[in-house]
């Protein structure tokens, strides 16, 4: 890998004289090398034995086709729904004021913050037919736990803090006499959002549905609690990996991760980009 | 009577948005919050502790300890040196290393674990070298050790990479000039000036070690009193039907959680105090 190259060539410091550089770098280095790129390369070059043409029959078969479709469909559901109510929320907190409101902005974070099998099981217990929203929901003849919008719903939670905490200083850094402006035009409310708000906000609201996603597609450990993990029907990718190693299956599931790793670059680079976009729609 | 040009907005978009606004985090984070508080100790407080006294559950809260205490210590005095060198020294492919530190947050937890079973699994890199060696990573403590610092890995140096760029390095190399050593600038300069911050990271970590399922599922192989962690027996529990068991140890993690929460919200205003 190339930083194991620059690492080893001991690159010249610029800049500065202060000592450390060639300890830290080669320390932290090894580390992450034992860590994290090793143990990476051994999934690839594991699954890089297999043949393109066995690759292939084991990707598309059709029940880990069906798992990534609902994965990927119910990431991208849940992360529409955070890009809606992460909007609303972080407007909420920064724009105004209300008792309780430095409480609740501390506890957005809690899905960051709560282990995955704790959100897992109090949605299952909330949202299970006899759970306190599950009674309340079925007077409307919604089902919500042991289905598809089971995944969703624990991937609205998972993902609600990424779109506020992107959002919440965007909002807060808005340059008011720009809406000022946009009034004193005579534009209307609707106006100065759509084209005033809606604009600065939406570089900042594209990296947190991003991020949201991302961490959607590979989420486990809320979704098995609360939804009926049946395949074709509510069997996630990972959850799949995790069958098919229970079952010895190894090839299977390092083709599946594999794929899975690619995603995940993919995503890491685009919200990447996304970051450096919304960096520069700002207008500092 | 002068009417501020900003308040344009229409008079029941507050009120709406507010409702919205509540009623969602209702549902997501007070019911949820409640519920396991109130499953937990709904039969009193000698049925919890007697259930968390169990044998195989205190022997899970006891696991979850030692993971914790091998874990945050190492990460924590890697990730210092990584935001070390990324933020003091100026060198070629340092922006590809800050994208690098982020992997394994980019990586679902499950592949986390995946990859330790590929390397160290039976039929991994070393697998039948560490058979022969009456060795076991994976399904033993090992790989809960590496499953977990695998995935908590970018915590501090996340932290603290931001506010040491912002800090820069006049301070240090100030100190420099005057004699100091390596160890003396760290000691004396960058870390008071980043104390918040670490403390910050080394609580996300310490929480996310403890928290941790999808990873540690994979490699724990479930062995009940010797591989469970706590979130894993959750499972356990859960799937049991023994639901105050299982949201008494969840509770304990919850608390975990809004001690995060409370660091955070501490971390956040001395920092904020400290810019102005």
């Amino acid at each position: 890998m190339g930083i194991k190259i620059t690492a080893a060539k001991k690159p010249r410091s610029r800049g500065t004289g202060l000592p450390g550089f060639g300890l830290t770098l080669g320390l932290s280095m090894t580390y992450m090398a034992l860590l994290i790129f090793i143990p990476l390369s051994a999934l690839i070059l594991y699954s890089a034995r297999i043949g393109p043409r066995e690759f292939w029959v084991l990707i598309s078969d059709e029940r880990v086709m069906a798992a990534f479709k609902i994965s990927f469909l119910s990431a991208f559901i849940a992360a529409l729904f955070n890009f809606i109510f992460g909007l609303v929320i972080a407007w909420v907190l920064t724009r105004y004021t209300f008792p309780g409101k430095r409480i609740i902005d501390a506890l957005i974070d809690l899905p960051f913050a709560i282990p995955t099998a704790v959100a897992g099981i109090a949605l299952a217990f909330i949202f299970s037919p006899n759970g306190i929203m599950g009674v309340f929901l079925k007077n409307f003849g919604l089902e919500l736990a042991y289905s598809r919008k089971g995944i969703v719903l624990a991937l609205v939670f998972i993902g609600l803090p990424f779109v506020v905490r992107t959002v919440q200083p965007v909002i807060q850094e808005l340059d008011k006499e720009l809406e000022e402006a946009a009034a004193s035009l005579g534009a209307d409310f609707y106006q100065i959002f759509g084209r005033v708000i809606f604009p600065s906000l939406f570089p900042a609201l594209l990296t947190g549905f991003a991020l949201a996603f991302a961490r959607g597609l590979g989420e486990y450990g809320s979704i098995i609690f609360i939804s009926s993990n049946q395949p074709y029907h509510t069997e996630i990718v990972p959850l799949l990996i995790v069958k098919k190693l229970l079952q010895f299956d190894y090839r299977g599931a390092s083709v599946i991760g594999v794929t899975m790793l690619v995603c995940a670059f993919v995503l890491l680079l685009l919200i990447n980009f996304l970051e450096a976009f919304a960096a520069r729609g700002k207008s500092r | 009577m002068i009417v501020p040009a900003i308040n344009k907005e229409p008079r029941w978009i507050k009120p709406v948005l507010l409702f919205l606004a509540l009623v969602f985090l209702a549902v997501f984070i007070f019911i949820p919050l409640f519920t396991i508080f109130h499953q937990a100790l709904g039969s009193g407080l000698k049925v919890y502790f007697k259930n968390l006294m169990e044998p195989d559950i205190f022997a899970a809260i006891k696991l979850t300890l030692v993971v914790a205490l091998v874990c945050v210590p190492v990460n924590t005095f890697f990730g210092i040196l990584l935001a070390w060198v990324v933020t003091k020294f100026e060198f070629k492919g340092k922006n590809i290393l800050i994208t690098l530190i982020e992997v394994p947050f980019a990586i679902s937890p499950v592949i986390a674990g995946l990859l330790f079973i590929f390397l160290f699994g039976s039929f991994g890199w070393f697998g039948q070298w560490l058979i022969a060696h009456h060795l076991k990573v994976v399904f033993a403590l090992p790989g809960i050790f590496l499953a977990t610092a695998f995935v908590t890995f970018p915590f501090v140096a996340r932290e603290l990479i931001p506010l040491m760029q912002e800090l820069g390095r006049d301070d240090e190399e100030a100190a420099m000039t005057l004699g100091a050593k390596g160890f003396q600038i760290f000691f004396r300069i960058t870390l008071p000036n980043i104390k918040w911050g670490l403390i910050y990271g080394v609580v996300l970590t310490n929480a996310r070690s403890m928290g941790e399922f999808g990873a540690v599922a994979v490699v724990s192989g479930l062995i009940r009193g010797v591989t469970t962690t706590m979130p894993l027996y959750i499972d356990i529990l859960y799937n049991e039907y023994r639901y105050a068991a299982a949201f008494g140890v969840a509770s304990l993690l919850t608390l975990l959680a809004l001690a995060t929460l409370i660091v955070k919200t501490i971390v956040e205003h001395f920092n904020s105090v400290r810019k102005i």
